[in-house]
């Protein structure tokens, strides 16, 4: 009895662990897209490529520049989210009078653009990123599982960044001034704050962790240039049952839905791939809003 | 904010004037010129080529139908039209249905796929209309991918076109270019006389007022639901047109950059407008086969002609050329 259910563990315990993985990821991706649409009222449909660029980013920085993992943890994000900035200010700011379809009609355009290039300077078959050595010292080795230790990283630092984020605009200033500004942006021009730069800036940092999630995928997945495709349509999924009104509920609805994936993984593979697609379908029938949205 | 916002396909406010099957005089035009070059193209063109570009031309209808007369934007009609090709294509291989019935099933799928995703997508509009149709997709793609009848990777092969009604053999080409004309032109006026009908007029109210149109006693779901499910079941109809034509049905057609690609057609030809989405599919269709053999780059081609469309070409070929001359096209 007890030896059965030890081997039932033993054949769940990983795959729930890469459903945490996973969700990791999403929590990180639908956090940055949950802040774009909060300030811009744009879905960043380029929130795959971008994250796919973070990625590439780190793999250039290491094989032409010889900069390790760590530095292109920083570095990735900053170059990929002032490449948010330049979109931002040369493109996507031009649409905020339109219909806010037409930004996910751009941002489409971008993704194709981004991804196209990149297959096209690097072909569809993944490059290799080695995570650094020093992980080991994290791989979790119990009778039912062994664990990597970069593994345990991913999920350390998505939920330190996620938690990161929130503080930064539930608790300062400046995140107080972004608060206002998704509520009523004239009123809070009209105060004098630059509002136009403030959603500069919120595109940068939505990008930006795109980019982060991207080195942090980058030594798991294959570096290609389908990485991003791959997720975002998922995360478009887990952002609708989030519902889009807080940080919060993006980050918790992430994480949940990996580990119910994970688990789907265990007793039902052939739905692991649309189980995202099945609870958002429930959630739509319950609370159309989302489980943490707002009207 | 609101009021300073242009609605996705707001058409030009020009003066409605009923004609020719309620076409316009510039429209009763324009179709003249259309119906002219469909019948007079194959003896010039290769008619193969001249089927796909109908087919599309059919699923850009289609999708317009949605974006430019409900104001609704769906991402995923590459589920109806992949799901159309392969039920077509497997109603003609497997069970041996003669090639319009075959269409038939592809169409009634594809209504029925609508009816659900529609059911679901409604409850929500704009942003999230779009990403929920978008993922309902997916999902149908992983059904493909997984499901027996539609052969994974391999897609179904060797379609047969069979004989239309059992009795005229469509082997050739120039023969099966009939039908296909004969399909998008039933299926463009069928999207027309519906636009123009009463309830083509409550769903262009439901477009410019939902709330007004819900306190005029309509109920606005249901119309929008119908408009999908029309929509829904043309694109399997193209789908399944297509799977006959190339004798073949793949998960190409039932992926996401499908649904991209119509959108891309749409804006391209003019969202909102009756004859854009044939233009648009007219002009992909061409790029594609000339620059097929530049790999890659036909998507990074792709995404800068959406990038170009949204920025600076909001009005399409078609709308475009509609300002210009001063009538609605």
């Amino acid at each position: 009895m007890i030896e059965n259910l030890l081997f039932e563990l033993e054949m769940a315990a990983p795959q729930v662990i890469l459903g945490l993985v996973n969700g990791a990821f999403y929590a990180l991706l639908s956090l940055g897209l949950a802040i774009i649409f909060g300030m811009l009222n744009v879905i960043n449909f380029a929130h795959g490529a971008q994250f796919m660029m973070g990625a590439f980013v780190a793999w250039m920085l290491l094989a032409w520049a010889g900069i390790p993992y760590w530095g292109a943890l920083i570095l990735a994000p900053l170059l990929v989210g002032a490449f948010g900035v330049l979109i931002e200010r040369t493109m996507i700011a031009r649409l905020y009078k339109l219909d806010h379809l037409y930004g996910l009609l751009l941002t489409f355009g971008l993704a194709l653009i981004i991804e196209g290039i990149f297959r096209n300077g690097f072909g569809s078959s993944g490059l290799p990123y080695a995570p650094p050595a020093a992980f080991n010292a994290l791989n979790i080795d119990i009778p039912i599982m062994f664990l990597p230790g970069y593994r345990v990283w991913v999920v350390i630092a998505s939920v330190l960044v996620c938690l990161a984020t929130w503080l930064v605009i539930e608790k300062t200033k400046i995140g107080a001034y972004l608060r206002a500004a998704t509520e009523r942006p004239e009123l809070v021009q009209a105060f004098g704050v630059n509002v136009p730069r403030m959603m500069t800036l919120t595109y940068g940092a939505g990008v930006a962790l795109a980019a982060f999630a991207g080195v942090l995928a980058a030594p798991i997945y294959s570096v290609n240039p389908a990485m991003g495709a791959n997720f975002i349509i998922t995360v478009f999924a887990v952002v609708v049952i989030g519902g889009m009104g807080s940080i919060m509920g993006s980050v918790v609805t992430g994480f949940g839905l990996g580990l119910i994936e994970g688990l789907a993984r265990v007793f039902y593979p052939e739905a692991s791939a649309t189980v995202v697609f099945v609870i958002m379908a429930i959630v739509l029938l319950t609370r159309p809003a989302g489980l943490f949205g707002r009207g | 904010m609101a009021d300073t916002t242009i609605a996705l396909g707001t058409p030009q406010a020009v003066h409605e004037e009923a004609g020719f099957l309620g076409f316009t005089r510039a429209q009763a035009m324009a179709f003249g010129v259309l119906v002219a070059f469909v019948l007079i193209s194959p003896f010039f063109l290769y008619p193969v080529f001249l089927m796909k570009v109908l087919c599309f031309a059919l699923f850009a209808c289609a999708f317009n139908l949605l974006i430019g007369y409900v104001g609704l934007l769906s991402f995923g009609h590459a589920a109806f039209f992949g799901m159309g090709g392969y039920v077509t294509a497997h109603a003609a291989k497997v069970w041996g249905l003669t090639p319009e019935l075959a269409i038939v099933a592809g169409g009634l799928v594809g209504s029925v796929l609508g009816l659900g995703i529609g059911w679901l997508a409604i409850r929500r509009s704009g942003i999230y209309f779009a990403m929920i149709t978008l993922a309902m997709a997916q999902m149908v793609y992983f059904f493909c991918l997984q499901a027996p009848f539609t052969g994974g990777e391999d897609g179904i092969q060797q379609v047969p076109r069979g004989a239309l009604f059992g009795a005229v053999p469509l082997d050739s080409d120039f023969t099966l270019y009939w039908v296909v004309a004969f399909v998008f032109l039933a299926g463009f006026l069928l999207i027309h006389r519906v636009v123009h009908s009463p309830f083509g007029q409550v769903m262009k109210a439901v477009r410019e007022n939902e709330p007004r149109a819900t306190s005029l006693g309509y109920r606005t779901d249901d119309y929008k639901l119908m408009a999908f499910v029309l929509s829904a079941a043309l694109a399997g109809v193209a789908g399944g047109t297509k799977a006959l034509v190339f004798g073949i049905a793949t998960l190409t057609d039932v992926n996401w950059p499908m649904s991209g690609e119509v959108v891309l057609m749409t804006l391209v030809g003019g969202l909102g407008t009756v004859f854009g989405p044939v233009v648009g599919a007219a002009v992909i269709v061409t790029m594609q086969n000339y620059l097929a053999e530049f790999g890659a780059w036909v998507t990074v081609i792709q995404g800068v002609i959406f990038v170009a469309c949204v920025l600076a070409f909001r009005r399409g070929v078609v709308g475009e050329i509609g300002n210009i001359l001063k009538v609605k096209l």
